[in-house]
C-alpha cells in the first residue's frame, strides 16, 4: 500500500526513513556502542603494552627477572604481530566460531563484538602508545632520574601524560576506523547499522536509497567523534594564559600573560 | 676537608673509544670546582659518569667513602643527594613550574604537599622565578627556564649540585641572570661541580678548576695558577684560543 505511494527517488528515501528510523538509530546505537568500548578498552591495553614494551632492560636486573620480561615482550609482539596481521573479519569468525565449537562458549554476537574491537585496536594502540613514549625528549627521563624517581614514577607522572597528548589524534583515528570498521562484524550477525541496512536494502530492493542514508549515518558518527576529541586535545593543552603572582617586593602585581610560543 | 665525592680510576669507554681514562679527582663540602676543556675532551661524560646517568667501565666513584658503584646503595637514594642542572635545562613540559620542583620531593623524599610546596616556593624566591609558578615551560624565556631548573634541584636539597653547560644553550643576554644565580648560590656555600665555558666564571667563583683534555685530568689547581701560571703546556695553548677569540 505504502509502498506504492513511492515511486521517485526522493519518496523512497523518505518511505525508508519514515519506516525504519527506529531500526537505523538502533543499528547506529550498537556500531557506537561496540566501537567506544572498543577504543576505550583497546586504548587501556595499549597503554599497558605499551608501558610493558618500554621497559628498559637493567643491567642491575638479575637473570630471572631480565628472562621474564623478555618472554613477557616476546609474547606481547606475538599477540600485536597476529591481530595487527590478519583482517577484523576473519578474526570474528575465528574466534566467534571457533569459540562456540572448540570451548562450548557461545557467544551473544555483541560480547563477542566488542570482544574483537577490542583486542584489535589494543595490538595496534599497543605500537601507537610505544611510539608516543619513544619520541619523549630522553632529557625528560634524565632530568627525572636525576632527582631520584624511578622508571615507573617518571612514566607515570611525566613521560605518560606527554605521550598520551601526542597520540590522540592516532587515537581519534583509530575510533573512527572502528565505527566503519564495525560494518565487518555483520559476519557474525551483529545487529549494527550496516547488518540493518542490509536487510533493509533486501527487504524493498532499494539498495542505493538505503545505503545512502546509512552513509549519512556513518558520517554524522564519524564527524561527531573527531570534534569531540579534537575538543578534548584543546583541553589537555592547558590553558594558554597564566598569572603572575605578586611579590613581596610588588605586592599588586596580579598580571595575565598569553603565550609566548605554543609547541 | 670533608670528602664529598672522590672519583679513584675511573674509566668510561663507549665501544672503541675510550672517553675517559683514569680519572682522580675529589670535591670537598663547599667547594666550587669547575671544569672546563675543548668539546670532546670528556667533561660531560664524567659529570654523567657523578651522577650514573653514565656507568662508569672501571673505578670506583665515593660518595662520604662509600663506592656508589656497589650496589649496597640505592641509585635513586644517592641521585637525590646529588642535584644536576642540565644544558637543555630539561624541565617536566607537562607540569607546572612549580610542579617541577614539588614532584621530586613528594616522589622521592616522600615529603608532604604543603611542606614540599614551601620548600619550593623558597627556592624559586631565591632564583626569582616565584612570580612564575602557574606557567609551564613553554611559557618562559631560556633564562627563566634553568633558573626554574636550579630550583627543582635545590628544592631536593642535594649535597652536591651537578651543572653540565648550564649557559651553554641560552642566548647571550640571559646567561648573566643565569651565572648571577650561580653565584649566589656559590657564596652561600653549595658545594658545586660546574662544567662550563664561562671563563670569567671559573676564575671569579671556583675555589679549583680542573682541565680536561682527551679523556685526562691534564691540570687541577686554583684559578689563579690555572689562568695566570698554567705549568702544563696544553692548558697554555687552550686557554690562549679560548681567550682570543674573546
Amino acid at each position: 500500500m505504502e509502498v506504492d505511494a513511492a515511486s521517485t527517488f526522493l519518496e523512497w528515501v523518505y518511505y525508508i526513513l519514515l519506516t525504519y528510523w527506529p531500526l537505523f538509530l538502533r543499528g547506529a546505537g550498537i556500531t557506537l556502542l561496540i566501537s567506544l568500548t572498543g577504543t576505550i578498552v583497546g586504548f587501556g591495553l595499549g597503554i599497558i603494552i605499551g608501558v610493558i614494551r618500554t621497559i628498559p632492560i637493567d643491567q642491575n636486573f638479575n637473570f630471572l627477572k631480565k628472562a621474564f620480561l623478555k618472554l613477557i615482550n616476546f609474547i606481547l609482539l606475538c599477540y600485536i604481530e597476529v591481530f595487527r596481521g590478519t583482517p577484523m573479519m576473519v578474526q570474528a569468525m575465528v574466534i566467534f566460531y571457533g569459540a562456540a565449537m572448540v570451548y562450548n562458549i557461545h557467544l551473544s554476537p555483541i560480547y563477542a563484538g566488542i570482544f574483537i574491537v577490542s583486542i584489535n585496536t589494543g595490538a595496534y594502540m599497543a605500537e601507537i602508545v610505544r611510539g608516543g613514549i619513544i619520541s619523549i625528549d630522553k632529557g625528560q627521563f634524565e632530568a627525572a632520574h636525576s632527582i631520584g624517581m624511578t622508571h615507573s614514577q617518571t612514566m607515570f607522572s611525566i613521560v605518560l601524560p606527554q605521550a598520551i597528548r601526542n597520540i590522540l589524534p592516532a587515537l581519534s583515528n583509530e575510533f573512527v576506523i572502528n565505527i566503519k570498521d564495525t560494518s565487518v562484524l555483520s559476519v557474525i550477525s551483529v545487529s549494527e547499522l550496516f547488518f540493518i541496512s542490509k536487510s533493509a536494502a533486501g527487504a524493498n530492493y532499494r539498495f542505493f536509497e538505503v545505503f545512502l542514508i546509512t552513509c549519512i549515518v556513518y558520517f554524522i558518527m564519524t564527524f561527531t567523534v573527531t570534534r569531540i576529541l579534537r575538543y578534548f586535545e584543546i583541553l589537555l593543552e592547558g590553558p594558554s594564559v597564566y598569572t603572575i603572582h605578586g611579590s613581596q617586593t610588588v605586592p599588586e602585581a596580579e598580571i595575565r600573560i598569553t603565550n609566548r610560543e605554543r609547541q | 676537608m670533608d670528602k664529598i665525592i672522590e672519583v679513584r680510576h675511573l674509566k668510561k669507554v663507549f665501544g672503541e673509544n675510550e672517553v675517559l681514562t683514569d680519572i682522580n679527582f675529589s670535591v670537598s663540602k663547599g667547594e666550587v670546582v669547575c671544569i672546563i676543556g675543548a668539546s670532546g675532551s670528556g667533561k660531560s661524560t664524567l659529570l654523567r659518569c657523578l651522577n650514573l646517568l653514565e656507568l662508569a667501565t672501571d673505578g670506583q666513584i665515593l660518595f662520604h667513602g662509600q663506592d656508589i658503584m656497589q650496589h649496597d646503595m640505592s641509585n635513586a637514594v644517592y641521585r637525590a643527594k646529588m642535584g644536576m642542572v642540565f644544558q637543555q635545562f630539561n624541565l617536566f613540559s607537562n607540569l607546572t613550574v612549580l610542579e617541577n620542583c614539588v614532584i621530586g620531593q613528594i616522589k622521592v623524599l616522600k615529603r608532604k604537599k604543603e611542606e614540599a610546596r614551601k620548600k619550593a616556593m623558597v627556592y624559586l624566591e631565591m632564583v626569582g622565578m616565584a612570580q612564575f609558578i602557574d606557567a609551564k615551560p613553554h611559557q618562559i624565556s631560556g633564562g627563566q627556564k634553568q633558573r626554574v631548573a636550579i630550583a627543582r634541584a635545590l628544592s631536593m636539597e642535594p649535597e652536591a649540585l651537578l651543572f653540565d653547560e648550564p649557559t651553554s644553550a641560552l642566548d647571550p643576554e640571559m646567561v648573566g641572570e643565569v651565572l648571577k644565580v650561580m653565584k649566589d648560590l656559590a657564596k652561600s656555600g653549595l658545594t658545586m661541580v660546574v662544567v662550563t665555558h664561562e671563563m670569567a666564571f671559573a676564575r671569579d667563583v671556583a675555589n679549583r678548576v680542573v682541565f680536561m683534555d682527551s679523556g685526562v685530568i691534564v691540570e687541577d689547581d686554583v684559578p689563579e695558577v690555572i689562568f695566570n701560571n698554567p705549568r702544563n703546556e696544553r692548558t697554555r695553548v687552550f686557554l690562549k684560543r679560548i681567550l682570543d677569540e674573546r
